[in-house]
């Protein structure tokens, strides 16, 4: 497979009919972008716009290039000439087969040979509160445990040089970890969020509005500091939902953390 | 002149693929005549009517759907040319998953709803297996995983198919759908044949049988362990 340089998304129209406001934006390999804006400004399109290397054959009539060209029909259609994993934002599945069944089938649909069913199922298990069987029907998971295995399946099976990731945070996995899984060196990287923490570390994020493409920001050295501080505040409370989770009680924090913040607003 | 006909399990978005892919063939100066066949109800034509193309309504009442719209295949081929149609597009009702409505030189269609599961591209039959195209509808609601096994399933089951990703609520997919049915020359005859034979209808419940006793029954009979006999003249 040839390698994957660029990414280029030549803008259409927002859902008022008007042009995107950002015409063209070109994303290259071991880059994270982060994809934000309000709910219904159409984030998920934008990534479902990739997904399929749209040629002006969507609602937005954007244009998806691959190294500065148009990619041929097997590349957009046939899974085992795929460049593009996604990650949705679906919380249950609805085939009705054992999670075995299904992963070996979609490692054959994928074409990936040699791959070890019982590591994915493994690192889902990572991610989620009770485990994941491979017996298990599909159907009965859980919104997280469904989740927890769409994350594990698209690191492993679907991996490809193009990572789309709709909203992470959601569902309760543990979402570092599963961001860790999803990148990896030299990716091209998207991900939808609302959370800060994601939104800031990336190395650009689009602004959407009404459908369109706004904005584009580069997170500057300011703002991957006050990620990194964010990310210290948010392993905090990941800790403490995990106790809350194991039905421990929690009558008191680390104030540090908090500063100020907790000393003047919390007691108001 | 051209005849696609359009067969799919119902809810599939047969008729919202359908509306939309109307739209493009229009916008491109196609003349189409549309007739849309149910079973007991449907207000659909209405939709159709609104396009302003000519709109032919076929309920198959008593009658199977699928051997209603194959009876009255002639007659829809006069309806098209006597309003100067290029293309007579009918959707069928198909509700049965042994038969298929394609003739021999029509542009068959399938639509299939990708939520309906990995094992539904097998048990729908000939009318999925004998199409030029299968349209998925629905993906936007499933993770790509069970969209990829999905289409592998529809593959397995029809080699041959184009396979086309619609949305029935925007639209996606259904300009690409014209482009294929345009691409496809096969000019409809006089004489056309069915693709795929249907189940051997000679069956007491097509006469109007309601007990359900086995000693009402006459014709083709099949047991749960699959003996098969002929009972009858």
């Amino acid at each position: 497979m040839e390698i994957i340089e660029s990414i280029t998304i030549k803008g259409g129209i927002d859902k008022k009919g008007m042009p995107e406001l950002l015409q063209e934006i070109t994303v290259t390999r071991g880059e994270i972008i982060g994809i934000v804006g309000p709910t219904g400004s159409g984030k998920s399109q934008l990534i479902s716009d990739i997904e399929q290397i749209a040629q002006k054959d969507t609602s937005t009539q954007r244009k998806i290039l691959i190294n500065e060209k148009v990619p041929g029909e097997a590349e957009r259609n046939d899974p085992r000439k795929k460049m593009v994993a996604q990650l949705s934002q679906n919380m249950n599945f609805f085939a009705d087969m054992a999670v075995f069944d299904f992963l070996s089938l979609h490692a054959r649909c994928r074409n990936k040979t040699g791959v070890d069913i019982d590591e994915i199922i493994f690192l889902a298990n990572q991610l989620t509160g009770e485990p994941i069987h491979k017996t298990d029907n599909l159907t009965i998971l859980s919104g997280g445990q469904t989740r927890a295995l769409m994350v594990a399946d698209v690191a492993v099976i679907s991996s490809s040089p193009i990572v789309l990731i709709d909203e992470i945070e959601n569902a309760g996995i543990k979402k570092h970890r599963a961001l860790e899984l999803l990148s990896g060196q030299g990716k091209i990287i998207l991900v939808v969020t609302h959370d800060p923490v994601l939104a800031l570390s990336s190395d650009k994020r689009i602004i959407m509005q009404c459908g369109g493409m706004r904005d584009l920001i580069e997170s500057t050295s300011q703002e991957k500091l006050v990620a990194q501080q964010l990310n210290r505040i948010d392993h905090e409370i990941l800790a403490l939902r995990e106790k809350v989770r194991q039905g421990k009680m929690i009558e008191y924090i680390e104030t540090e953390l908090l500063g100020s913040c907790f000393n003047s607003a919390c007691y108001l | 002149m051209k005849l696609t006909i359009f067969a799919g399990t119902p809810g599939a978005g047969k008729t919202a693929v359908l509306l939309h892919m109307l739209k493009t063939l229009i916008r491109q100066g196609v003349r189409p005549s549309i007739v849309k066949i149910d079973c007991l109800y449907t207000d659909d034509h209405e939709r159709f009517s609104q396009c302003n193309i000519p709109v032919l309504l076929g309920l198959s009442k008593d009658m199977c759907p699928d051997h209603f719209s194959i009876y009255n295949t002639e007659e829809m081929i006069s309806f098209a040319e006597k309003n100067n149609s290029d293309y007579l597009i009918v959707e069928t009702a198909g509700l049965c998953h042994r038969c298929a409505p394609y003739t021999e030189n029509c542009v068959g269609v399938c639509v299939t709803d990708a939520t309906s599961g990995p094992n539904n591209p097998m048990k729908t039959g000939p009318f999925l297996s004998c199409a030029d195209i299968v349209v998925v509808t629905k993906g936007d609601m499933i993770s790509q995983a069970e969209r990829e096994i999905f289409r592998e399933r529809v593959l397995e089951s029809n080699p041959q198919c184009k396979i086309v990703d619609a949305n029935g609520l925007s639209g996606q997919g259904c300009a690409e759908l014209a482009q294929l049915i345009g691409d496809n020359k096969k000019e409809v005859t006089r004489h056309e044949q069915l693709r795929h034979n249907a189940p051997f209808s000679v069956c007491t419940l097509c006469a109007g049988e309601k007990r359900v006793n086995r000693n009402f029954h006459r014709g083709l009979l099949r047991n749960m362990n699959g003996f098969q006999e002929y009972v009858g003249e």
